[in-house]
């Protein structure tokens, strides 16, 4: 029997204890969190706000969850130091937990860089946790002017879920375009038109000079008058615990296809962990949920004792705004070919007969054939890829393919 | 355990079974009266090109990504069955996302909906294939873990 500790409650630390369940029913799970609230969906705080969800059915898993899975959570808890020569996790009231192995799924933080004045803002957030839309959500009338700082999909989700509920958002960022990260100019020019479209104006290219109680100064020179600032710049990763004791780290906690990190006993998950990216060839932090439970389930399949690997895990994203579809995987390497519709943008990345990446915009339909494409690395020349990019489906493989998907049991 | 097959060779490209899934998932007594003038959303949908058509419907994997994926842990496997709590789901489309199959679309409130083999819906065993009138999706057990 095998003592295992899990640091985080997010959608890692689930994945960690379904993992290690399949492995034994035997062996000891401590989860501790920081937050004193059970598995919940956090991607699902901006449909909170929308009013498209409840905080009992933002319940990642069920209310008995961790009783059947026989998990000890200690919430308001945190760790502070691994001390690996005793095998304790070193918690910051003092305590101890003793352990075999250890899952650092300890997320991420938001970033905020030194912004002058901002303490003079009354009413300022975050958009990370369920209690931070919980206050935002305490202070937002009807009349509320709201400052949204980061133009990423945290920003612009806040943005959509509080839309009904305020009179006016202004969204700023450093970048020159909407969901940077994801999307290239054009693509997020139709995204940035579309929320225009919804009432939400665009501060771009442009960042906070200096706040002044209810009153930001950008370094454009441009002044926006605010009632309530939301900042949603960016997110670090929480490689403290591994970095003080000598572990790899790099954005992320480094971490092999085992999840296991530099140190014994030691493994990362999640958005706190810097895995394989197939489509890349390479490690980068993938901070998906997706990702967070796949991660976190290979880790716990390997500390209780089973074998596996997480080899093709890929940047991938589903998001929509006031009804716009947005998907988006891989890489975005190679040459670009693209297929245009009333209302339809899909961008596709091809380099050495592989699909690395593509961009979809208002048509969404069976994308999952194209994220496989990426993830599986499917040699084009072995489909009619000419008629996949107009049509998602399964006509463009063999029909000894299809045998396979649609005809055993897969 | 069972599941639905496809015999793509004998697919008459007919659309039948789609007809048959709506109706099956209305809880609506006669078929007129679930479809008649209405565009149906159903939970299985015939592809193909000019060569060939065939059904695609949720193939309730041994390892379904789907499962995995979902941001709200609406989506899970129980029985041998996915099946999605369409209460808890926020219509993010992660689940068409990852899906290598394309199986999966929402329904008409933009909320996912997907097969669940009619196990409980009064017809308790695939609408599709009981109406399909060449066999070419057919509900057996072919093998493979549940």
């Amino acid at each position: 029997m095998k003592r295992h500790v899990i640091i985080g409650n997010g959608t890692a630390a689930v994945g960690c204890i379904e993992g290690i369940r399949s492995v034994s029913a035997e062996d000891t799970i401590t989860v501790i969190s920081k937050e004193p609230h059970a598995v919940y969906s956090r991607p699902l705080i901006s449909y909170y706000l929308e009013g498209k969800t409840d905080t009992e059915r933002m319940r990642y898993r069920d209310a008995d969850f961790y009783e059947k899975n026989a998990v000890d959570v200690r919430y308001g808890a945190s760790a502070e130091h691994i001390d690996t020569e005793h095998g304790e996790i070193v918690l910051t009231d003092g305590s101890r937990i003793p352990y075999d192995d250890v899952c650092v799924a300890a997320g991420s933080s938001p970033f905020v860089p030194p912004m002058e004045g901002l303490e003079t803002v009354e009413k300022r957030f975050g958009f990370m946790t369920l209690d931070d839309a919980l206050s935002l959500e305490k202070v937002l009338t009807k009349e509320s002017r709201v400052l949204i700082v980061g133009a990423g999909l945290i920003g612009l989700k806040c943005a959509e879920g509080i839309h009904g509920r305020v009179g006016s958002i202004t969204v700023c960022d450093l970048a020159d375009r909407v969901l940077s990260s994801i999307l290239d100019s054009e693509c997020a020019a139709i995204v940035q038109k579309h929320l225009e479209a919804n009432g939400i104006s665009f501060l771009l290219s442009d960042s906070v000079a200096k706040f002044d109680g209810n009153t930001a100064t950008m370094k454009s020179g441009a002044s926006v008058a605010f009632d309530v600032l939301v900042l949603a710049v960016g997110v670090r990763a929480n490689i403290g615990l591994l970095k003080e004791i000598g572990g790899t780290v790099n954005r992320g906690i480094v971490v092999d296809t085992a999840m296991a990190t530099s140190v014994p006993g030691v493994y990362a998950a999640g958005d706190c962990a810097e895995g394989y990216d197939a489509s890349l060839g390479a490690n980068r932090v993938l901070a998906i949920l997706p990702n967070a439970y796949l991660q976190g389930r290979t880790a716990g399949v390997n500390m209780a004792g089973g074998e596996t690997a997480f080899t093709n895990g890929i940047p991938m994203n589903s998001i929509g705004f006031f009804g716009l579809h947005i998907m988006s995987a891989g890489t975005y390497d190679g040459e670009m070919s693209e297929e245009r519709g009333d209302g339809i943008l899909k961008r596709f990345f091809v380099k050495d007969d592989r699909l690395t990446g593509y961009i979809l915009i208002g048509e969404t339909g069976r994308a999952g054939i194209y994220t496989a494409l990426v993830r599986e690395r499917t040699p084009l020349s072995e489909i009619d890829f000419e008629a996949a990019k107009k049509i998602a489906g399964s006509a463009v493989f063999s029909a000894e393919v299809r045998r396979k998907k649609f005809g055993g049991a897969v | 355990m069972k599941r639905v097959y496809v015999n793509e060779e004998w697919c008459l490209g007919c659309h039948l079974c789609e007809y048959n899934c709506a109706w099956a998932n209305s809880g609506v007594r006669f078929m007129t009266d679930a479809l008649k003038g209405r565009k149906i959303f159903p939970r299985i949908h015939v592809e193909g090109d000019s060569k060939i058509t065939f059904a695609v419907s949720c193939r309730h994997c041994e390892d379904p990504l789907c499962v995995k994926s979902c941001i709200a842990g609406a989506i899970r496997k129980e029985d041998g069955v996915v099946r999605i709590n369409r209460d808890k789901c926020v219509g993010c489309l992660t689940c068409v996302l990852v899906c290598p199959y394309g199986a999966l679309a929402p329904a008409e409130d933009g909320i996912m909906q997907k097969c669940e083999l009619c196990l409980s819906n009064s017809f308790g065993e695939p609408a599709c294939v009981k109406g399909c009138p060449n066999h070419a999706i057919v509900y057996e057990e072919r093998g493979g873990a549940e």
